[in-house]
């Protein structure tokens, strides 16, 4: 039950992108096609439970070694090496969507909401499950915001727009306005 | 390039939230009210200059393979120092027991080490230029991303509760939406659609 609180708290009502800006990057730069937010999703489900889960262990050897304050240092460590192996994987199993994702797959390790899930599933005192079980529904939730938003961006193509509104601020507007829908979710947990 | 161009161009030609989009998580999670967005700004900016201090100094030393996890340690380092000064010195709560600025800043403080600004200026400028040149530039990036965080977060807080640096000037509350998540967006997006009129104004005349 603990858990399933945990999925809606994380996918609906906390919304990673939509109530806690994290993960801007990606959401407003890849998010022109489906199919390209799908692949990034599914890089980013991958690469967000891993890290949480080898993150989770490490905060357990810096306790123990009393050196907590390096805990900024060694997570990004480990994040960014997770995210060389993802690609190394990602570029001999599927070359397509290596082509696809491009410059976004490197820029997973600056993606915010990577280390940010990290940070919070400690700040939160979750125990190993949880933190797993939490990275994923955050995963779900940023592909769920992702992938909504780049339907929407899909048709706007066709859509008139004044000339300094084209683009990113017109992205901006509409990231708002699903924003707002996403308040409706608020207080249900 | 003089160094007062090399400056200046954070401002307005370069600055990075309104023409090169990056750091937008903090730019949208810190700017609830305009001093909030300063300290943000500041933060960043002290990792931005000492960043680019430090790997001006050693780009010669880094190997190239190495070199984005090296710059990588070399920002978290001064993010950690960054952290334990803010927890020290920012962290009492305000006279009616509003948060602190720390707790405020909360989670985006670490996260300034994925900032892409700082990456991004260690990586494009710092490693090729001479240590002067490059704190100047830390310097003019960091105080242009700390304009724009300013200006979103006045805005909100202008819009959303009728104040500006925690002084109100309208009775009872604004429109909250603002302060809120999607006032972020809508407020950044008007924004950046305004300074896009603005530039191509100043480009036609």
């Amino acid at each position: 039950m603990e858990l399933i609180l945990i999925i809606i708290g994380a996918v609906f009502v906390n919304n990673i992108v939509l109530a806690q800006f994290l993960g801007i990057c990606p959401f407003i730069g890849v998010s022109g096609k489906v199919s390209t937010s799908i692949g990034m999703t599914g890089a980013v489900t991958f690469v967000m439970v891993i890290a949480t889960l080898v993150t989770y262990l490490i905060q357990g050897l810096l306790e123990r070694f009393g050196i907590p304050f390096m805990q900024t240092v060694t997570y990004i460590l480990v994040i960014a090496s997770l995210v060389q192996l993802v690609e190394i994987i990602l570029k001999k199993v599927s070359p397509p969507l290596y082509q696809a994702l491009g410059i976004f797959l490197p820029l997973i390790t600056t993606n915010c909401a990577i280390l940010g899930v990290a940070i919070l599933a400690f700040q939160k005192d979750f125990n190993l499950v949880s933190s797993v079980v939490f990275a994923f529904a955050n995963a779900i939730g940023f592909g769920l915001a992702l992938i909504t938003f780049s339907g929407i961006r899909e048709q706007l193509d066709l859509a008139n727009i004044p000339e300094g509104m084209k683009g990113v601020p017109v992205a901006f507007v509409i990231a708002g306005i699903l924003a707002m829908a996403f308040m409706g979710f608020a207080n249900i947990v | 390039m003089s160094q007062w161009k090399n400056f200046s161009k954070g401002f307005v030609k370069e600055n990075p939230v309104f023409v090169l989009f990056l750091g937008l998580c903090p730019t949208l999670g810190t700017t609830g009210s305009a001093i909030n967005g300063i300290g943000m700004g500041l933060a960043t900016t002290f990792v931005l200059i000492m960043s680019n201090i430090v790997i001006s100094l050693l780009a010669k030393f880094i190997p190239d393979k190495v070199r984005i996890p090296s710059y990588i340690i070399i920002i978290a380092s001064f993010v950690t120092i960054v952290d334990l000064l803010m927890k020290a010195y920012t962290n009492t709560p305000g006279a009616n027991g509003e948060p602190s600025l720390y707790d405020n800043l909360g989670l985006f403080i670490p996260l300034i080490v994925v900032n892409c600004i700082v990456l991004g200026r260690a990586e494009a400028f710092a490693s090729k230029n001479t240590t002067f040149t490059s704190f100047i530039d830390g310097l003019g990036i960091g105080l242009g991303f700390t304009f724009a965080l300013f200006l979103l977060g006045a805005v909100r807080e202008i819009l959303g509760s009728g104040s500006i640096f925690n002084i109100k000037f309208i009775e009872g509350d604004g429109m909250i939406a603002f302060v809120l998540a999607p006032g972020a967006f809508l407020a950044l997006g008007y924004l950046i659609a305004i300074m896009n009129v603005v530039k191509k104004r100043f480009a036609n005349k």
